[in-house]
């Protein structure tokens, strides 16, 4: 039986392995500015990790066969530990998990211990029972105000957000189903929701934040690659939460101008 | 080390205690009650090591109403039709009511040491009086347990006024956070102390039903405990609602 | 009143045990007495033990109904027509819920614990027998009322076992979360009620109780365990009892802890100024303990088996003990590594998340010493160490995946994926069960006095092993391809559509792997009746439980009280005549 453990345990562990080196199913290649760091960060992590994890399985097995009663008279070695080696793994496990920390800190600290810059894109984000509306600011740069009881997501846009016409602020706000963002722009988003929490979740741009009722949280991003890229609801958000998705548009600056110029003149 | 008596027989001496004239009945002990017996005071320890054991877990459930309550009155909501954040924390006057309440309780806990301290008496005198022909004499007997009893009552009664009050000047549990913080505690206090009054029933009934001797001290004690965390429990949450309100 | 029980014991004279004990209570006749409000903590324990059994088979028929769904959204099952999408939702809250509270928070500890907590430090049972009757009927309680959310109107709740409000606080956000939520919560805060009064009972047993030599540090690490995890029940079911009513008041009368101002299908409902952020906190304050009282109890019955089974000493007791007692501590102080996304401060999510790593270092400790157990032993393959030793690997993987999630830079692209589920089974819930799997197997022949089938219990293994890392490892690959939780249905996302196979095969592998429950199923039924005799020590322990008669008499001991003059894992000590030394044996081990 020791055998069929070590085979088993080994057997396991290897194709796990295999899966993960060959990343025959990976997250999807990076698009923003960020992606680099993190999954920097990610592989050093995996490599860490994966080291311990082989070893301990390989390990596991291996014992599991070599000591195994052979029925011989040797006895068992009677021993009740070593405190020296408790010491010492105690202090190198230590050392790898806070180390692993720290140096994703700095990546952490670095997006998110600041907020955008001046000069980004600003898009409002709302999620609600089940689609994402983005609402851009317009040529006043303000957005206007919205009121809850003005709510009427069947008639789509603006009126979804509840937009408070009467606000001179509100005249030039542009609501749309789909996000358009500049590349190689950095992208504040201000993350809303209507009814529960929902959780805006891009992956090529590593970017998930949830949003949540009673509070406007600011993001940033920046996408550096052109394309479209789904997006999905991270946070369980009722029936419909598996078919919340969206789509963000990549596009290049002209573009970029040319759309919201030609939504703008929609709205007149 | 225990020590098992013989049991000693009082049927048809003249002995006169205070309530009914006759001999408690001991349980292991036949009669004769030993309070340096380890089985009195493993029970004892053992009792007391599990009501503070579970007054912890109890002592969580505020904890954690308190940081609730904090948490929320901290909190600025968001405003969607002016787009930004406000406090909307509403203070609200507590009747005065609420001060007698607290006295009461208090004196109720008061009654509870007198309670306990009587059965204690009693038991020892009791011991005493199974020597025949020694007589106690009458004494007037004050119902401290029943007393406590009553004045635990009183005081959820109290606070069911209270919240009526609080109705009356047009603070329902939901009307703001801070009125709902308050009809909170105080609910989950009152339904406590009303396990509280159970047990004290409890306590109340192992007299009469003639538990054994150490049996009914225990319950007594472990009653008493119980009540005075209750009364403790309750001027922190007056304090938090009062100063921190 | 002396008497040769042999190995050398010593007994207490009848008197000194009856003064020793509060009240020896005689054995109750007649049915109720003895089978239904029994007192005695063995028939308690295997009443919370067979609830859970039934708890693990009702969660896994719905992941099964789960699993079928995702692969076939379309299909109609027979009894059941098209899973509706809410109706998906609602498997998968109940299914968690279940599993979590009813089989994981109860088996291992409302049942191995209640039965051999008190065996093991040589009492007659536990501190308060009336309390401990009564949190087993409560938890029964709770979980009536649970199974009732399936039967009212709207069904059984959409919100997941985490009850995130608003969605769980506002009866209009979806089917199920008008009655069915309600009943939700009112049977989690039955069961906290439960939880508490069985911690005090722990609490104080192992405080109070312990038979004369028996001190903290001679306790075998189930003990230790069942102790730790008492202490944790008791600081954070409070907490999780509070939240509980705090959402029913948000839910009936209109208070606003949790939900702000909010519309649900452009219907403004009657909250404002609630933090949905509040629930959060309180939740995983309770909730991150919770993962810890899973899985403590397996712990401790890893160390008891690794070392049974190699017939060696455990590697690093007081290593053991501290450990524990630092994955207790420390797990009140990472629950936030569940919000990194939740619009929590960046600065809060950076402490958590350090604290988080530290708490990784004690676990990594226990898997440590589990191996040195191993190291230089004689192992016997028999089918308690074989669980044990798929505890020790499913751990490890399920340990492995932590430190990514730790990390709220890579919790961006993994939170709320199969990744998290991944990880979470593997090291909750395979290791958990696997835990039970080894203690049935364990002490089986010491409540029945029949052994399981070997044969049968390998057949479980390994079909079980492979079928759970089949089932539980492709999950981490689904979710760093960003498969996201909750689903009920890949259609609608095109990222996704890579992913189906990989889903199929998970489906597949669920079916075989709970079909391989079925022989365990059978083996404990059948071997209850037609198992081999089985002795009083049939694995050669030196545990308290194996020097008293199979099973049990009432009092445990049969009036005698023991007395323990050995640590418990004395295995292949030099020079002692047995490859084992019972606790109560007299004969002296030499000082090391």
């Amino acid at each position: 039986m020791g055998l069929v453990l070590l085979i088993v345990i080994w057997l396991i562990t290897i194709a796990s392995t295999y899966f993960f080196v060959a990343k025959t199913w990976w997250l999807p290649v990076g698009a923003s500015a960020s992606a680099a760091g993190i999954d920097h960060q990610f592989a050093i992590t995996f490599i860490l990790m994966g080291i311990v994890f082989v070893a301990a399985q390989l390990i596991l097995g291996l014992f599991a066969w070599k000591y195994r009663d052979r029925g011989s008279s040797s006895p068992a070695r009677y021993s009740h530990g070593n405190n020296m080696l408790e010491i010492v793994w105690t202090v190198l496990t230590f050392i790898l998990f806070v180390g692993l920390n720290l140096m994703s800190s700095s990546i952490w600290a670095s997006e998110r211990f600041r907020p955008a810059e001046p000069g980004a894109v600003q898009v409002e984000v709302t999620g609600m029972q089940f689609a994402w509306y983005f609402r851009y600011a317009g040529p006043d740069g303000k957005f206007g105000a919205t009121k809850p009881e003005l709510e009427d997501a069947s008639a789509g846009g603006e009126a979804a957000l509840g937009l408070d016409t009467s606000d001179p602020a509100a005249r030039d706000d542009l609501v749309t189903g789909t996000m358009y963002v500049p590349v190689n722009r950095e992208v504040e988003i201000i993350l809303r929701a209507h009814d529960v929490i929902h959780s805006f979740f891009v992956p090529a741009m590593r970017f998930k934040q949830d949003a949540v009722p009673g509070l406007a949280i600011r993001m940033h991003f920046t996408p550096t690659t052109t394309g479209d890229y789904e997006i999905a609801c991270a946070e369980l958000c009722g029936l419909g939460h598996y078919k919340m998705h969206g789509m963000l548009k990549v596009v290049s600056q002209e573009e970029f101008d040319k759309w919201l110029a030609a939504r703008e003149a929609e709205k007149q | 080390m225990a020590s098992f008596t013989t049991t000693t027989s009082v049927h048809g001496s003249r002995i006169s205690l205070g309530d009914n004239g006759t001999l408690p009945p001991g349980g292991d002990s036949g009669g004769r009650f030993d309070y340096g017996s380890p089985h009195f005071e493993m029970r004892l320890r053992r009792a007391r090591l599990g009501l503070g054991v579970g007054l912890t877990g109890i002592a969580m459930i505020f904890v954690s109403f308190t940081s609730a309550y904090i948490v929320r009155q901290g909190l600025p909501t968001f405003d969607p039709r002016t787009n930004t954040l406000v406090h909307d924390w509403l203070s609200v006057p507590l009747p005065g009511l609420l001060l007698i309440n607290t006295c009461v309780l208090l004196i109720s806990s008061v009654t509870m040491v007198l309670a306990r301290r009587q059965a204690a008496r009693e038991t020892a005198l009791a011991q005493v009086a199974s020597i025949p022909g020694v007589s106690l004499g009458h004494e007037i007997k004050i119902p401290w347990l029943a007393l406590t009893v009553v004045l635990g009552i009183a005081f959820l009664t109290g606070q069911w006024i209270v919240w009526r009050e609080l109705a009356a000047s047009g603070f329902y549990v939901s009307t703001s956070p801070s009125s709902s913080f308050v009809y909170l505690l105080t609910g989950m206090h009152g339904v406590h102390l009303l396990g509280g009054v159970f047990a004290l029933l409890v306590a109340g009934a192992a007299t009469v039903l003639r538990w054994p001797l150490d049996s009914r001290l225990v319950v007594l004690d472990v009653t008493g405990w119980y009540w005075h965390f209750m009364a403790v429990l309750w001027i922190y949450i007056l304090c938090l609602l009062e100063f921190a309100g | 009143m002396a008497g040769g029980a042999g190995g050398g014991e010593t007994i207490m004279s009848t008197r000194e045990f009856a003064a020793h004990e509060s009240h020896a209570h005689a054995a109750p006749q007649g049915f109720i007495r003895k089978w239904v409000f029994s007192l005695d903590h063995k028939v308690i324990g295997l009443q919370y033990y067979f609830l859970a059994l039934t708890a693990v088979f009702v969660g896994m028929f719905l992941s099964l109904l789960m699993r079928i769904h995702l692969i076939w959204p379309a299909v109609a099952l027979p009894l059941f027509g098209e899973i509706k999408p809410e109706t998906y939702l609602s498997l998968l809250t109940m299914h968690g819920t279940i599993m979590v509270f009813f089989v994981l928070t109860t088996a291992p500890q409302g049942g191995f614990g209640n039965y051999f907590l008190p065996i093991q430090i040589g009492a007659a049972d536990m501190a308060f027998p009336v309390l401990n009757m009564l949190s087993f009927w409560v938890t029964f309680l709770a979980y009536a009322v649970m199974l009732s959310a399936f039967f009212v109107t709207g069904g059984a709740p959409l919100h997941g076992w985490t009850g995130y409000p608003p969605l769980s606080a506002l009866p209009s956000a979806g089917p199920g979360e008008g009655a069915g939520a309600d009943l939700w919560v009112i049977s989690i805060a039955l069961f906290c009620i439960g939880a508490l009064m069985s911690a005090l009972n722990f609490i104080t047993t192992t405080l109070d109780m312990r038979v004369k030599g028996m001190s903290m540090m001679r306790m075998p690490l189930t003990c230790w365990a069942w102790f730790i995890t008492a202490i944790l029940g008791l600081l954070a079911f409070g907490v999780l009892f509070s939240a509980g009513i705090l959402l029913l008041l948000d839910r009936n009368v209109g208070t606003s802890f949790f939900v702000p101002l909010v519309t649900v299908n452009g219907i403004l409902a009657a909250h404002k100024g609630g933090s949905p952020l509040l629930w959060q906190h309180l939740f995983w304050f309770f909730g991150h303990p919770e993962v810890y009282i899973a899985i403590l109890p397996a712990m401790g019955l890893c160390s008891q088996l690794v070392s049974v089974f190699s017939r060696k000493p455990i590697f690093g007791y007081k290593a053991m003990v501290y450990a524990m007692l630092s994955i207790g501590l420390l797990g009140f102080m990472v629950w936030g590594h569940h919000m990194f996304m939740s619009g929590m401060s960046p600065y809060t999510a950076f402490a958590f998340s350090l604290m988080t790593m530290a708490i990784g270092v004690p676990s990594a400790i226990k898997t440590f010493n589990w191996l040195g157990t191993l190291w230089g032993g004689r192992i016997r393959f028999s089918s308690p160490m074989l669980f044990a030793i798929g505890f020790v690997s499913m751990f490890v993987s399920g340990g492995i995946s932590g430190p990514f999630l730790a990390q709220p830079v890579l919790d961006i692209p993994l939170h709320d994926t199969a990744f998290v589920t991944g990880h979470f089974h593997l090291i909750m819930g395979v290791a958990s069960i696997f835990g039970i799997f080894a203690a049935t197997y364990y002490w089986f022949p010491k409540m029945f006095g029949r052994m399981m089938s070997e044969s049968m219990a390998r057949w479980h293994f390994c079909l079980t092993f492979v079928g759970t890392y089949c089932i539980f490892m492709p999950m981490h690959y689904a979710g760093m391809a960003g498969q996201p939780r909750r689903y009920s249905q890949f259609t609608e996302l095109h990222y996704l559509a890579p992913l189906i196979r990989l889903n199929t095969f998970i489906t597949f592998a669920a079916f075989i792997t709970i079909a391989a429950q079925f022989i365990f199923l059978f083996n404990l039924f059948w071997s209850m009746k037609y198992g081999k005799k089985a002795s009083d020590n049939p694995w050669e322990a030196t545990t308290l439980e194996w020097t008293t008669a199979t099973p049990p008499p009432h009092d445990n001991f049969g009036g005698r009280t023991p007395v323990v003059y050995n640590g418990p894992y004395e295995y292949s000590v030099p020079g002692a005549p047995r490859d084992y030394v019972m606790q109560t044996d007299t004969t002296t081990v030499a000082a090391h």
